[in-house]
């Protein structure tokens, strides 16, 4: 799927929802995607970081794995973020770990303990991850971040809400903006993070956390328009 | 470059280190394996504020040899060159509350500020005070809304023992915070690497310099500086350090001063020397005398060659902290 593409969004799919099978399913579609780019994660990071982006992050979705077996049936979408976001933040370390551990934290928060997700509740998860990141991370768009993923994700996944789409379709959406965040970061200057040491050195290199992001909306996107 | 280090396992080392830490200076401190992080052996103590520094591995004596009477009450080693995350954090800061609150030490690389403030939530969340001071004394890097700010670099040490003072007499939380901040705001470092470090887990070097070129105004994890450029005679390169140095505070005829020269970790003692007797005579040139001095190994990046300079400005409240009594593995007197 490029940029460009469009998705179909049927008048049913938006009564459709998405429940804690799904979050999952996501998490561990997330944790495959992340290994299987664990290397390259690492060489974004080492262009112009510390190069151990891949690292933690792999480190972090493996450690949750476990933790999803056997979750009781009643467990809510929004306890699988907030126990997603405790472990991120006790075993990624580096930046990323805070970062997206307050991210799903504020998720979870927004989505409370409703035990399925509307296309209305994911606008609000992933908005409430962004504001999340944004106040701990005190990043801004352009500063080439995760951030510079994130924004247009919520923003196209909130068009499309707009526009009546459903489930699939605003996380379709999402994904495709952040896809196309995560490259557009590639000829900024970095103005936060180790990177931002780099000054012009870091132009013609993407964002690891951007890139990472567009893989987990990806992921999301992915088991999402599989349930459908 | 061959790795060629006294390890075992590369993920190991962090372990392995602590654990002969532990051994070795067992009249001072205790350590906690899981999650990891190093106490005072008297922690916690009732009425004085706790004093909780961490960060990277890699950099030691840099904090766990600072823990101990009149400095750290404790200190949180993360992986190598990365940051501890939040977990050992807490646990270190509900160690070493004494009901006076705690303050954390925390050098100013992202991954560390995000971490501990993190950890700093946490720890509200369960009633206990905690304040931070961020350390960027680095004045290689231009402090502006364009970067992540100055890194802190070897600064702290001098930050940890003054601080670390002024709450070993009783000064409360506020009281405290002030010593830190006061000491942050006049001191300066700028440092220098003759070759690069390598990471155990990474097998490599972090940076690759030829073999006539030294990187001017580098991090204490061989982060870029402010150039690089052909080895110089050392009094050459100390003028280099210690011109931004001065004229960023700036420091001026009359001051006084705490001068001191670190060792990157694989530069020895005698070039150490050479470099301060350089740096002190600069700063008698230009009516600044040096009152208080250090030299040696205390913010190291593991085994690369370069020195960094710091220069502190003095005043009678911060001489006396500085002098008070201090017992750790890497600085002692006084007691």
């Amino acid at each position: 799927m490029t940029l460009n593409e469009q998705p179909d969004a049927a008048p049913t799919d938006a009564l459709i929802t998405l429940d804690t099978a799904w979050i999952v399913r996501w998490i561990r579609q997330s944790a495959e995607v992340l290994a299987a780019n664990r290397t390259a994660l690492n060489t974004l990071d080492r262009d112009i970081g510390d190069g151990d982006h891949g690292e933690n992050m792999d480190r972090g979705f493996q450690a949750i794995l476990p933790k999803l077996e056997g979750l009781a049936v009643e467990t809510t979408p929004g306890a699988v973020l907030k126990l997603l976001a405790t472990t991120l933040i006790s075993t990624v370390g580096g930046a990323a770990g805070p970062l997206y551990g307050t991210a799903f934290l504020k998720a979870s928060g927004a989505v409370g303990s409703v035990e399925s997700l509307d296309a209305a509740a994911l606008v609000a998860l992933m908005t409430a991850a962004r504001d999340g990141i944004v106040l701990r991370g005190k990043a801004e768009s352009g500063d080439k971040t995760m951030i510079d993923a994130w924004t247009p994700a919520v923003n196209a996944g909130a068009s499309a809400h707009a526009a009546g789409s459903g489930v699939g379709a605003v996380l379709l959406a999402a994904a495709d903006a952040a896809s196309g965040g995560a490259q557009a970061t590639d000829p900024l200057v970095a103005r936060k993070g180790r990177a931002s040491y780099l000054g012009e050195r870091a132009v013609g290199h993407r964002d690891p956390g951007a890139q990472s992001t567009a893989l987990l909306l990806r992921a999301a996107a992915d088991t999402a328009l599989a349930t459908e | 470059m061959v790795m060629k280090k006294l390890i075992n396992d590369p993920k190991n080392v962090v372990n392995e280190a602590v654990a002969g830490f532990a051994e070795a200076h067992a009249d001072i401190v205790r350590v906690s394996h899981d999650p990891i992080f190093i106490v005072r052996s008297d922690a916690p103590i009732h009425g004085k504020v706790g004093i909780v520094s961490g960060g990277g591995s890699g950099h030691e004596p840099l904090h766990g040899g600072f823990v101990g009477y009149g400095m750290l009450d404790a200190a949180v080693p993360g992986p190598v060159f990365t940051s501890p995350t939040p977990d050992p954090i807490l646990a270190a800061t509900q160690a070493v509350d004494g009901g006076a609150g705690v303050l954390h030490i925390v050098k100013n690389y992202t991954g560390d500020v995000l971490n501990f403030e993190t950890a700093a939530d946490l720890a509200s969340a369960e009633g206990i005070e905690v304040r931070a001071v961020i350390i960027n004394d680095d004045v290689a890097v231009k402090d502006s809304l364009y970067t992540a700010g100055r890194r802190g670099v070897a600064g702290t040490v001098l930050v940890e023992k003054i601080t670390g003072a002024a709450a070993e007499r009783g000064d409360d939380l506020d009281a405290v915070v002030a010593v830190a901040e006061k000491v942050n705001s006049r001191v300066r470092t700028m440092g220098v690497a003759l070759t690069p470090c390598v990471v155990p887990h990474a097998g490599e070097p972090s940076f690759v310099l030829a073999d006539d070129e030294i990187e001017i105004g580098i991090g204490i994890h061989g982060e870029p500086g402010r150039e690089r450029i052909k080895l110089e005679p050392a009094d050459a390169i100390v003028d280099r350090l210690l011109a931004p140095i001065l004229e960023d505070l700036p420091f001026v005829s009359g001051d006084k001063v705490l001068l001191f020269v670190n060792g990157m970790g694989g530069t020895p003692q005698v070039e150490l020397y050479i470099v301060f007797r350089r740096a002190a005579e600069v700063l008698k040139q230009q009516g600044i005398t040096v009152t208080r001095s250090l030299v040696g190994n205390y913010t190291t990046s593991l085994e690369m060659a370069g020195t960094s300079i710091s220069v502190l400005k003095l005043d009678d409240e911060l001489t006396s902290l500085w002098d008070a009594p201090v017992q750790t593995a890497a600085l002692r007197w006084g007691r």
